[in-house]
């Protein structure tokens, strides 16, 4: 819970409230990715993320 | 006060210790660990430098992590978003690590700690932003009360290059670190590096030392493709690049199809046959990088009217381009933090949390050179534990004085030996600066082979540095300044140099013209990567030098890191005596200690380079 209050705050302090909609899909697919278990990155690429 | 510093989780994770304003105590995770670039939580490091400063976590006044997590978050959910649907590759892989781990990072930050200190508490622990903390690293060490900083590097949230004023008075609490520009994801000068990097078949975050030590091999013939297509250089060096060549955004790959059209084939596969190809594109992204470099320097003079000027970010590693930036004088002075890369953010951190976030006051005894204590700022071992450790090892050794050892070692050097140096505080940052170094005869023309090829077990290209004695550089070199982090290129000083013989060799037979008289550290273009030893900050091998000077009449030596391809440097005794029974090393010393590798006994000796996986 303090988790969701600190990033919705993250979100207004940045004026970035109009990404929630978006994230709110992206991450329903995202997690839809966690449960097909994703392989690890190869080292083909600068660490992005 | 007392602030810990913690890099982890990307690459390089670190710990450093700040008390008071003073920097107590750095090191890097992957020292320990002996994996190279470890990104775990860096445990064994926070635990090294509270033992060092003979402190415990409980008395850490706060925790600082150098970067922001949810602002990344942001950087990576924001460019999937502008490039959709043709991230999804990219999305699809690193979503999962970000809803399972690093979104949450604050949680998993706070559960490490706690493993230490379980009553640590949350409020406590402070997040940096990871080009504050760059800079922050760059001029709260540095000497100068007020400087211009710049930060350049592959990215850290969004921001990938920035241009600062940082001020500051002695026992003063006015510290201030104000950014004026910026520049963001995905034009970034260390991305373009990084592509061309593994264009040239080399690994993304250890293979831009060999890219850039490549380049004089080669003639920067592609360097008009490179601004006709791939960046468009403005006059005050901002920059854009055009995405249709790059596919790091969007793909799982550095560069896009379009890329290596444009240079004329395929990437070169890893471990292949370098070509005369190969060396011409690094040459050319090696001079676009200065050629950008140099407008960014000039329009940063202009824009904050600093003299001084101070470096940090990956991309303050190619030395070659700081030594131009040195040389063009648009800066009285320049400083270049020695850990620039993301192992420095960690101090960065803990450094912008005391002058910045707490506006505690800089300390009042400043040193004569700058607050990094020469960079040592690692663990030491006392004779008494190097002992110990040589003992469970097996090993044969000869307990000398202090000028025993350097007369010795002097002497061994003279006849050719390759030494192994384990002496006083390790290195921080990854430059291994004469306390965990390979020291060699600088005159001799096969140190260059041997040491590549039968103790370092890497490519036969890579040059090798010169440590030299800082009162004599200007005799040897025509640096006119100091460079105790081996962070500046400049030429070998015209007197030491010998008439060229091949000058149209092809290639790496470049590489066998005895171009001076110091061969070993004489790069094909007369170039060297030059560290200077002071008295003050390492006086064991300002002492050596002399001496070996006195036999040689050479105040200069082969200095590289101490360690085998793929390894991370030495960090205890007993990982020096592995590697020196691994390698082909003649003597190695450690302390007061002296041990000769024909005096080992031989069921030690092993062939352990195999086991790290190549960089």
């Amino acid at each position: 819970m303090s988790f969701l209050k600190e990033f919705f705050a993250f979100l207004k302090e940045n004026k970035k409230l109009w990404l929630i909609p978006l994230l709110v899909v992206l991450l329903g697919v995202g997690g839809l990715l966690i449960v097909a278990k994703s392989s690890a990155l190869a080292p083909l690429i600068y660490t992005l993320f | 006060m007392k602030i810990l510093g913690i890099s982890a989780y990307y690459h390089d994770s670190a710990a450093a210790l700040v008390i008071d304003g003073e920097i107590a105590a750095a090191a890097q995770e992957e020292r320990f660990s002996r994996i190279k670039h470890d990104d775990r939580f860096p445990h064994r490091a926070i635990a090294a430098c509270l033992h060092q400063a003979k402190s415990n976590i409980g008395e850490v006044d706060a925790i600082v992590f150098y970067e922001k997590p949810f602002l990344k978050f942001d950087r990576l959910l924001e460019t999937y978003l502008a490039m959709a649907p043709r991230g999804f590759t990219s999305f699809r892989k690193s979503m999962p690590l970000w809803l399972k781990e690093k979104l949450f990072l604050k949680n998993q930050l706070l559960s490490e700690i706690r493993k230490i200190e379980p009553a640590f508490s949350e409020e406590k622990l402070l997040f940096s932003e990871h080009h504050l903390s760059h800079a922050a690293s760059a001029f709260f060490a540095s000497p100068f009360e007020r400087a211009a900083v710049l930060t350049l590097d592959g990215v850290g949230e969004w921001t990938t290059t920035s241009i600062s004023v940082g001020a500051r008075e002695s026992d003063s609490t006015t510290a201030t670190l104000k950014r004026i520009q910026e520049l963001q994801f995905p034009h970034s000068l260390g991305l373009l590096y990084s592509t061309f990097t593994t264009y040239a078949g080399f690994k993304v975050n250890s293979g831009e030392y060999k890219l850039m030590g490549l380049a004089p091999y080669g003639t920067p013939k592609f360097e008009k493709l490179i601004f006709d297509h791939l960046i468009e250089l403005k006059d005050d060096g901002s920059f854009r690049l055009n995405l249709e060549y790059f596919d790091f955004c969007t793909g799982i790959k550095m560069f896009s199809p379009k890329f290596e059209a444009l240079f004329g084939g395929r990437a070169r596969l890893p471990e292949s046959t370098i070509t005369q190809h190969t060396a011409d594109i690094a040459a050319s992204i090696q001079f676009a990088l200065e050629k950008v470099i140099a407008r960014i320097v000039i329009h940063a003079r202009a824009a904050t009217q600093e003299k001084n000027l101070c470096l940090a970010g990956g991309v303050a590693l190619n030395c070659v381009a700081n030594g131009k930036i040195l040389r063009s004088g648009v800066f009285d002075k320049i400083w270049i933090q020695p850990a620039a890369g993301d192992a420095g953010g960690a101090l960065g951190a803990a450094l912008s949390a005391h002058h910045l976030h707490f506006k505690k006051p800089t300390p009042r005894n400043k040193p004569a050179t700058d607050w990094m204590r020469g960079s040592y700022l690692g663990p030491q071992y006392s004779d008494q534990e190097i002992e110990a450790e040589l003992e469970r090892a097996g090993a044969v050794w000869h307990k000398l004085m202090p000028e025993e050892l350097i007369a010795r070692a002097a002497k061994s050097l003279k006849s050719g030996y390759a030494l192994g140096w384990h002496q006083n505080a390790m290195e921080f940052g990854p430059r291994a600066l004469g306390n965990r170094s390979i020291l060699a005869d600088a005159r001799s023309p096969e140190t260059q082979t041997v040491l590549n090829l039968k103790i370092k077990f890497r490519e036969s290209f890579r040059p090798f540095a010169p440590v030299v004695l800082f009162e004599k550089v200007h005799e040897w070199f025509d640096l006119k300044t100091e460079s105790p982090y081996m962070l500046l290129v400049d030429a070998v000083h015209h007197s030491q140099l010998r008439p060229s013989q091949q000058t149209n060799a092809a290639l790496f037979e470049k590489l066998k013209t005895q171009r001076s008289t110091i061969p070993a550290v004489t790069h094909v273009d007369n170039s060297a990567r030059i560290q200077t030893a002071h008295k003050e900050t390492n006086p064991l091998l300002h002492a050596l030098l002399p001496e070996f000077e006195a036999q040689t009449g050479v105040p200069c030596l082969a200095n590289t890191s101490f360690n085998v391809r793929g390894e991370p440097i030495v960090e205890s005794p007993t990982d020096a005596f592995r590697c020196f029974m691994g390698t082909d090393l003649d003597a190695l010393a450690i302390g007061s200690y002296w041990l000769e590798k024909s005096e080992q006994k031989p069921e030690l000796h092993q062939k352990y380079h195999q086991s790290f996986s190549l960089d």
